[in-house]
């Protein structure tokens, strides 16, 4: 018991730095790369001396895009990490089983019915679209019944039934569909100090939430009458879990857009490294997110120069293929 | 003739008679009471007619094409819209708007051409040692109908807002550039294969019950898979490329057709029927729903569709099916 223990406990003890590490270069490289090419001490100097020639570029745009890569990969990852726990099924994604997509229709209706165009006033609209598809997505998935792919077949379902909901409000209205398609895609690049500070509360609660029913998670992955046995509260757990992924999953999508495969991917990969204890889980999630996010964004500031791609499509290329090979993975254990 | 039998000819009955009702509304016989004429005539032959038979058409080529994918994936919701199919349709007439200039033909062909691609391709990668299993080809055409609906909104993006708006409607589905030629295509393709298709419908049966069951029968899973799948993908390929993949009309038909005729097994015949009806239907409703707006046909079997869908996934877990 404690040689099989050992590894996994040095592992994790070694790995959070390094990935605290991989997600400080990131930043470095988020903050330096693009349009204008920055040296490593260019970007410091734009960072702290407003005199310097990269103050504008570093602070009004850069510095901003990263922070809320930071947030928004941060919120996905928990979300992700959550929700698989939360549903047991390796599977579970906010993009993949609709939430991001609730958020995303609820968002096109504030903006094409109502008029909101700003974040502050469709934020609220986003957490209620995000909660809406969570409980569904959750009635669906929670039955005794239900297997990784009736569970993702259904999200798939929803998504498609939102999607067609959000194409016929861009058809009734030319204006929306033109500022609703980049906004659908999924993205960081336009991100303005304002829309950070506002997501943050959110986000912050969110996490603090979700880090704060990593052990009663673990305790109900024991079975629900292990669990009350053993002093939890199943209901309690579940619904606190559940706005977190709300939280998270919401104002994520409000600010950036619909992005798929994040919070599929990262924990899968911190799985690895860290084995089922969320405890350890969720701050790993926490991190590499980020990392995953911010490097998707940085790739698409490259590969199609002189224009970028959003960083939702490069996540979804990337993480495509690792859902097909998950799925594969797992016929074949 | 059994009770079951029977009530599944009624309900065909019924259906049939649905849709000559909207046929008649589409054409709406009553303003021409006062005689017919030379413009009337034209309206009639050169856009109702190919209109409504493009809908019949299609809308019977969609439905039994779902009834197909729901019967092999032996899950009620593991339709060409949920699969990738649809997806790949559209990453097809996105390239053909935006590359080739998007004339129908073009866009017809280009989503035929994707169509069909995306469909080969999930049925390759779902393929390990000779066998598809249901869970993987549904698995498998999740994610790729994820990387392709990324690649569409891609796309869209980088359209001007003229294109990105026919792109638009053509995903959605719309019967409005019916014509003549349009038909003769549907129409051979729909001939020669939905025989076919029928004819298959007791393998179909067997293969509900798993392939364990299945094989012990004497059926052969494999080749049923493979022939059953190949006739869906190009039926709906086909109507895609005429109409544009309308939403949800493949996943709902063989449903509602298998609730009202209260019959196991894949119900091709009255879910044929019932598509043709329900696709006449959405295109009357698109018409007239708005006044002074007329929408894509996909529209309304998008919203109705989605209202559905949660409706049944809320029921049918209780019975576990979902």
């Amino acid at each position: 018991m404690t040689t099989r223990r050992a590894h996994p406990a040095r592992c994790r003890a070694v790995g959070l730095p390094a990935a605290l590490a991989a997600l400080l270069v990131v930043c470095v490289l988020s903050l330096a790369i693009g349009a204008l090419p920055l040296a490593p001490s260019a970007v410091w100097h734009g960072l702290a001396d407003p005199a310097s020639g990269a103050y504008a570029v570093v602070h009004q745009t850069r510095l901003p895009r990263t922070l809320l890569g930071l947030l928004a990969g941060t919120a996905l990852g928990l979300a992700g990490a959550v929700m698989q726990a939360l549903t047991r099924n390796p599977l579970a994604d906010p993009g993949l089983l609709g939430v991001n997509a609730g958020a995303s229709a609820a968002v096109v209706t504030a903006t094409a019915l109502l008029g909101i165009s700003s974040l502050s006033g469709y934020i609220w609209f986003a957490l209620g679209g995000a909660a809406l598809v969570s409980v569904l997505i959750y009635a669906i998935g929670g039955g005794a019944s239900s297997t990784p792919a009736r569970l993702a077949l259904a999200g798939t379902a929803v998504n498609a039934a939102l999607y067609s909901y959000v194409a016929a409000l861009e058809l009734l209205d030319t204006g929306a569909l033109d500022k609703m398609r980049f906004w659908t895609v999924g993205s960081i690049a336009a991100a303005e100090p304002g829309t950070v500070l506002r997501i943050t509360p959110f986000i912050l609660l969110g996490t603090v939430l979700a880090l704060g029913c990593a052990k009663p998670l673990n305790t109900l992955a024991l079975g629900d009458e292990a669990a009350t046995a053993l002093g939890a509260k199943p209901a309690l757990t579940r619904g606190v879990a559940i706005a977190a992924i709300v939280l998270l999953c919401g104002s994520a999508t409000a600010a950036c857009g619909p992005i798929v495969f994040v919070g599929l991917m990262v924990p899968q990969v911190a799985a690895r490294i860290t084995g089922p204890d969320l405890r350890w889980l969720l701050p790993y999630s926490a991190i590499l997110a980020p990392v995953l996010l911010l490097g998707a964004d940085i790739v698409g500031r490259v590969v199609a120069r002189p224009s970028e791609l959003e960083v939702g499509i490069i996540t979804a290329v990337i993480g495509g293929p690792v859902f097909l090979l998950t799925v594969v993975g797992r016929e074949r254990a | 003739m059994s009770p079951t039998m029977k009530r599944s000819v009624g309900v065909s009955v019924v259906f049939v008679a649905l849709a000559a009702v909207a046929a008649f509304a589409t054409v709406d016989i009553g303003q021409f009471s006062g005689g017919i004429t030379e413009a009337d005539a034209f309206i009639i032959n050169q856009l109702l007619l190919p209109r409504i038979l493009t809908a019949v058409l299609a809308g019977a080529s969609l439905a039994l094409a779902g009834a197909v994918f729901q019967s092999v994936t032996r899950n009620p919701l593991g339709s060409p819209d949920v699969l990738g199919f649809t997806q790949g349709a559209a990453t097809g007439a996105l390239v053909g708007i935006m590359a080739f200039g998007g004339g129908a033909l073009v866009v017809a062909v280009s989503a035929w051409i994707g169509a069909v691609g995306s469909g080969v391709t999930i049925y390759l990668v779902a393929r390990r040692g000779g066998v598809t299993g249901g869970a993987r080809l549904i698995l498998v055409g999740i994610g790729i109908a994820a990387i392709l609906s990324a690649v569409n909104e891609y796309l869209i993006t980088r359209a001007n807002i003229v294109d990105a708006a026919a792109a638009t409607v053509w995903i959605t589905g719309s019967l409005d550039g019916s014509t003549w030629s349009g038909v003769v295509i549907l129409a051979a393709v729909t001939f020669l294969l939905a025989p076919c298709l029928l004819l298959t419908s007791r393998s179909l049966r067997v293969l509900e019950l798993g392939d364990d069951l299945a094989i012990g029968l004497g059926l052969g899973v494999e080749k049923v898979r493979l022939l059953t799948l190949t006739g869906a993908v190009l039926l709906a390929a086909t109507a895609a490329s005429q109409t544009g993949p309308v939403a949800f009309l493949a996943l709902c038909a063989p449903h509602l057709a298998r609730r009202l005729t209260r019959r196991t097994g894949p119900n091709l015949v009255p879910t044929l029927l019932l598509g043709a009806a329900l696709m006449l239907w959405a295109d009357y409703i698109s018409q007239h729903a708005i006044p002074n707006r007329v929408l894509p046909a996909g529209v309304v079997t998008g919203v109705l569709g989605g209202g559905y869908l949660v409706y049944l996934l809320a029921h049918q877990r209780k019975t576990g099916q979902i």
